[in-house]
C-alpha cells in the first residue's frame, strides 16, 4: 500500500505533538503544563502506539482521563482575527473559500469509490483495510495545501488553527475513543451474555406484540448503554430476535434484522455514550449545553422507535422468501 | 448452563447510568466504569490496564475522521468561511432554517443510501457550512435572534446530519451494518440476502425523513412565534 493508515497516525501524532508544544509555550493558558502533558500523552499513543507495552498504553489512557477529569485541559490564546477582518476576506475570496472545504468530502468519495482498486507499481494506492480513512487522510492533506495556497498562508498557520479547534474541543476529542475502549472491555467481560440472560429470564414473551416491543426497545436501550448499535445487535438478535421472533413466531429474518438495527439507531440518537455523534458536535458548535444535540434528537428518535415496532409487527411475515 | 453467566459486569452499566445521572465528568465516568467492569469480571489490575491499553491503541483510528480535517477547516474559518456561508444564504429570500435543513437532510440521507457517507459530517460540513447557513437564514429574517434560539438551530443542524446518516446508510447494501447482520445471522444458521435487509430498511428510512422534516418545519413556526411575541 502506498498510503498506509499508519502514515496518517504519524501525521496526527505530529499534529498533536505540535498542539502540546504550543500549549506549553502559551503563557495565557492557566494550566499550560497539564494541558501540554495531556496532548503530549495523546501524541505518544499515535506516534509510539505500536511499540508501547499494552500496560503502558493503559496507564497513559488512565493518566489522560485523570488530567481531563480534574480540569487540567484549558484554553490558551490563539491570535484570532476580528469578525470585521474575517468578513473582509470572505468578501474578497467569495465562493473560492468553499473549494478546499468541499475537497475533503469530494476527494474522500473519489478515493473510496473510484480509486479503491487502483494499483501503482504493483502496490495498492490506498490501505485496503481502511479505504475510507486513508482516502480521508489524503483528502485532508490536499485540502490543507489548497487552503494555504488560496489564503496565502503558511502551513504553520494551518497548525495554529488546528490547535485552536482542538483546544476548543478539548477532552471531548478523546471521549469517543475511550468509550470504544469501554465497549471492548464490556465484550471481554461478557456483558452481552449477562444482558441477554436478564432480558430472557425476567420478561414473559408469550404474546407477539410483547416480543416485538422487547426486541425493539431492548435494542434501543442496550444501544443507549453501550453507545453503539453494532454492540447491541448481536446480543438482542441472539437473545430475542432469533430464538423468539424467528424461532417461535416465524418472522422473516431480513425484516427482523433490518428493523432491529434501525431500532438500535434510535437509541444512538439518545445517548451521550455515542459521543462522536452527540457530544463532540455540541462542542464543535460551541453549545453551552453538552446534551443539546441529544435533546434535539429525542423528538425524532421516540416516534421513530414506535414506528419501528409497528413496522416489525405488521411486516414480519413478509412474503419475500428466505432460502 | 445458565448458572455460568456472570452478572457482575452489569455493575459497569450501573456506573455509567449513575455517572451521567449525577452529571459527573464523562471521562471520569468512563474510567470508573472500566475499573468496575474489569474488577467485577475478576480481572487483576495489571490485566485490566493491559486490556485498556491494547484497546486504546487498536481503536486510535476513531478520532482521525474528526481530527484530520481540522487544519484545513480552521484555516478557512480564519479567512471567513462561516461568514461567507451566512452571507450567501442571506441572498436567498425564501430560505428558512427549517427548509434549508430539510434540503440538507434529503441530500445527506440519499447520498448515504448510495454509500456516499463522506458527504457531510460534523467537523467538515456542519460546523463550517450547514450550521452557519441555518443560523444565517433565521438571522436574516429576525436580526435580533436570541442566543437560545441560535443554540437550538445549531443543535438541530447536528441532529439533521446524524438522522440523515444513520437512516440512509443502512439502506446501502455494502454498508458495514448489513455485513455485520449477515455474519451474525449466518453464525446462527440463517442465510439472509443482504438486498432484502436493505429493502426492509426503506419504510423506516422514509419515516425518519418525514418525522424529522416535520420537526424542522415546526421549528420554523416556533421561531416565528417566539419572535412575534418578543416584538409585541
Amino acid at each position: 500500500m502506498i498510503f498506509r493508515l499508519e502514515y496518517f497516525y504519524v501525521v496526527l501524532g505530529l499534529m498533536l505533538a505540535m498542539v502540546a508544544a504550543m500549549a506549553l509555550r502559551d503563557r495565557h493558558n492557566p494550566r499550560r503544563h497539564s494541558s501540554a502533558l495531556f496532548w503530549g500523552l495523546y501524541a505518544a499513543i499515535y506516534l509510539a502506539g505500536d511499540y508501547l507495552p499494552p500496560v503502558a498504553a493503559g496507564c497513559i489512557m488512565v493518566a489522560m482521563a485523570l488530567i481531563a477529569g480534574f480540569g487540567g485541559v484549558t484554553l490558551g490564546r490563539y491570535g484570532d482575527r476580528t469578525a470585521e477582518e474575517r468578513r473582509g476576506s470572505a468578501q474578497r475570496l467569495g465562493h473560492k473559500l468553499l473549494l478546499p472545504a468541499l475537497l475533503i468530502p469530494f476527494v474522500t468519495m473519489i478515493g473510496s469509490t473510484l480509486l479503491k482498486d487502483v494499483k501503482w507499481d504493483g502496490l495498492f494506492l490506498l490501505d485496503q483495510k481502511n479505504i475510507t480513512l486513508s482516502a480521508l487522510g489524503c483528502a485532508s492533506i490536499i485540502a490543507v495545501a489548497a487552503a494555504c495556497w488560496l489564503t496565502r498562508s503558511t502551513p504553520m498557520q494551518a497548525m495554529r488553527e488546528s490547535r485552536r479547534l482542538v483546544d476548543h474541543l478539548s477532552w471531548s476529542v478523546t471521549l469517543p475513543h475511550m468509550l470504544a475502549v469501554l465497549g471492548l472491555l464490556f465484550t471481554e467481560a461478557g456483558m452481552g451474555k449477562a444482558v441477554a440472560h436478564v432480558v430472557t429470564s425476567y420478561v414473559n414473551m408469550d404474546s407477539r406484540l410483547v416480543a416485538v416491543i422487547v426486541y425493539c426497545v431492548g435494542l434501543a436501550l442496550f444501544t443507549i448503554v453501550m453507545g453503539n448499535g453494532f454492540a447491541a445487535f448481536p446480543v438482542m438478535a441472539g437473545g430475542v430476535g432469533i430464538p423468539v421472533l424467528v424461532g417461535v413466531y416465524h418472522a422473516n429474518p431480513a425484516v427482523m434484522a433490518a428493523i432491529g438495527m434501525f431500532s438500535a439507531y434510535c437509541g444512538t440518537l439518545m445517548t451521550p455514550m455515542a459521543a462522536n455523534f452527540n457530544i463532540v458536535p455540541a462542542a464543535l458548535l460551541e453549545l453551552p449545553d453538552k446534551n443539546a444535540v441529544i435533546k434535539a434528537q429525542i423528538g425524532t428518535a421516540l416516534p421513530l422507535l414506535a414506528a419501528n415496532i409497528v413496522f416489525l409487527y405488521f411486516f414480519m411475515f413478509s412474503p419475500i422468501a428466505v432460502k | 448452563m445458565q448458572a455460568a453467566v456472570n452478572l457482575w459486569p452489569l455493575l459497569g452499566v450501573a456506573v455509567i447510568v449513575a455517572g451521567f445521572a449525577l452529571r459527573a465528568h464523562p471521562v471520569l465516568v468512563v474510567i470508573a466504569a472500566c475499573a468496575v467492569t474489569g474488577l467485577a469480571a475478576a480481572m487483576p489490575v495489571g490485566h485490566i490496564l493491559a486490556s485498556l491499553g491494547a484497546a486504546f491503541v487498536k481503536t486510535r483510528n476513531l478520532p482521525m475522521i474528526l481530527l484530520l480535517p481540522l487544519a484545513a477547516i480552521g484555516l478557512l474559518e480564519r479567512f471567513g468561511l462561516r461568514e461567507h456561508a451566512q452571507a450567501s444564504i442571506a441572498r436567498i429570500r425564501s430560505a428558512t432554517s427549517g427548509r434549508l435543513l430539510v434540503a440538507y437532510l434529503a441530500i445527506r440521507e440519499l447520498a448515504a443510501a448510495f454509500g456516499l457517507t463522506s458527504i457531510g459530517g460534523h467537523p467538515n460540513m456542519v460546523r463550517p457550512l450547514v450550521a452557519p447557513m441555518a443560523e444565517g437564514a433565521a438571522e436574516n429574517r429576525y436580526p435580533a435572534l436570541p442566543e437560545a434560539l441560535r443554540h437550538r438551530i445549531r443543535a438541530m443542524s447536528a441532529a439533521t446530519d446524524n438522522v440523515g446518516l444513520f437512516f440512509g446508510e443502512d439502506v446501502f447494501v455494502a454498508f458495514g451494518a448489513i455485513v455485520l447482520m449477515q455474519t451474525i445471522l449466518r453464525g446462527e444458521g440463517l442465510e439472509v440476502n443482504p438486498l432484502h435487509m436493505a429493502l426492509w430498511g426503506i419504510p423506516t428510512a422514509v419515516t425518519a425523513f418525514l418525522i424529522h422534516s416535520w420537526r424542522l418545519l415546526r421549528m420554523d413556526r416556533q421561531i416565528a412565534r417566539a419572535m412575534a411575541e418578543g416584538r409585541a
